[in-house]
């Protein structure tokens, strides 16, 4: 069966892993860029290389409106959204006594409000055909904190506490909500990371690397599966036993 | 549509989209208490009669429905404004 996938902020890093993974496990993935067009086509040229099929459509989730566009859009070129995969976040870090309101606003609107937005889009559709998967991408940094990060932590906390809501009111409509942690992973997120941060980090994951993409995308592929039917309001950690 | 068409199309939406009994479903059934319809089967409800009525029911009139026949009522006035 071959579902309708959104993955938002999907034209690189994570999102690019995850909207690869569900193309190559055969859902029609739309691609959700907000600047990154070619890079959201690559994503997409991809996808139909390997055999399967995809879509890039643009869309600012940090705007409602862009919201409604997108998911009208998804629906007229591949169907109402089935599996919806909420990844799209930004950072705009800084201790929070220095932090401006516009900075925290900016984070808690792309990476947690849009979410909001877009799981009502995708309830719709998904309460009709009594089927659906949602996963918010959430980070070690929504369980745990951040200093500097107060902002995308919260937003990325405000993820859990908003899975495992939905999770309650919509499991009897065979719908599952559930997140992804992910720790240390390399992406340009990271990669902008100053080497002193790297270096503190290294030592606190078990594993003694960061993780790539594909490990995290690989957690998406499970829960967006039929191998997943009986997993919801869940939070699967994917840090390489950070902390430990 | 006239009022008995909505009544019967409203019929057969319960019946289909909540899996409620036909003979179950009168005029004066409440959702919740009679027909046993929970919160979340309301706004699948509501969401179906936009959809089959090309109507908009926003919240505050969709919050006081709690019959049937109210929610035939809403739909009516709302065909005829």
């Amino acid at each position: 069966m071959s579902r309708v996938a959104l993955v938002t902020g999907g034209s690189r890093g994570i999102g690019r892993a995850i909207a690869t993974r569900l193309g190559a496990d055969g859902a029609r993935v739309a691609v959700n860029y907000r600047s990154g067009k070619d890079a959201a086509d690559e994503v997409v040229a991809a996808i139909s290389v390997a055999g399967g099929e995809a879509i890039a459509v643009g869309a600012d989730v940090a705007d409602p409106d862009a919201i409604a566009a997108l998911f009208d859009e998804v629906s007229e070129r591949l169907g109402p959204v089935e599996v919806l995969v909420n990844n799209a976040g930004i950072t705009a870090d800084d201790l929070v006594l220095r932090m401006k309101p516009e900075a925290w606003d900016a984070v808690i609107q792309t990476n947690l409000t849009a979410a909001f937005h877009t799981t009502k889009a995708a309830l719709r559709g998904m309460l009709k055909g009594r089927w659906g998967r949602i996963v918010n991408i959430t980070s070690v940094a929504g369980i745990g904190g951040n200093a500097g990060q107060a902002n995308y932590s919260a937003a990325k906390a405000g993820l859990i506490g908003l899975t495992k809501s939905v999770a309650k009111e919509v499991a009897s409509r065979n719908i599952t909500v559930n997140a992804v942690a992910p720790g240390f992973i390399e992406t340009d997120m990271t990669g902008a990371l100053g080497d002193e941060v790297r270096d503190a980090a290294l030592p606190m994951i078990s594993m003694g690397r960061f993780g790539s993409p594909g490990e995290v995308a690989a957690a998406v592929g499970y829960l967006a599966s039929e191998d997943a039917s009986y997993v919801t309001g869940h939070v699967l950690v994917v840090d390489g036993g950070l902390g430990f | 549509m006239d009022r008995p068409e909505v009544e019967a199309k409203m019929t057969d939406l319960l019946v289909d989209e909540l899996g409620l009994e036909r003979d179950k479903i009168a005029m004066g059934a409440r959702f919740e208490e009679d027909l046993e319809v929970d919160s979340l089967g309301v706004v699948e409800l509501l969401m179906a009669l936009e959809d089959t009525f090309g109507v908009t029911i926003p919240d505050e009139e969709a919050e006081k429905i709690v019959t049937v026949g109210e929610a035939v009522d809403v739909v009516m006035t709302k065909l005829e404004s």
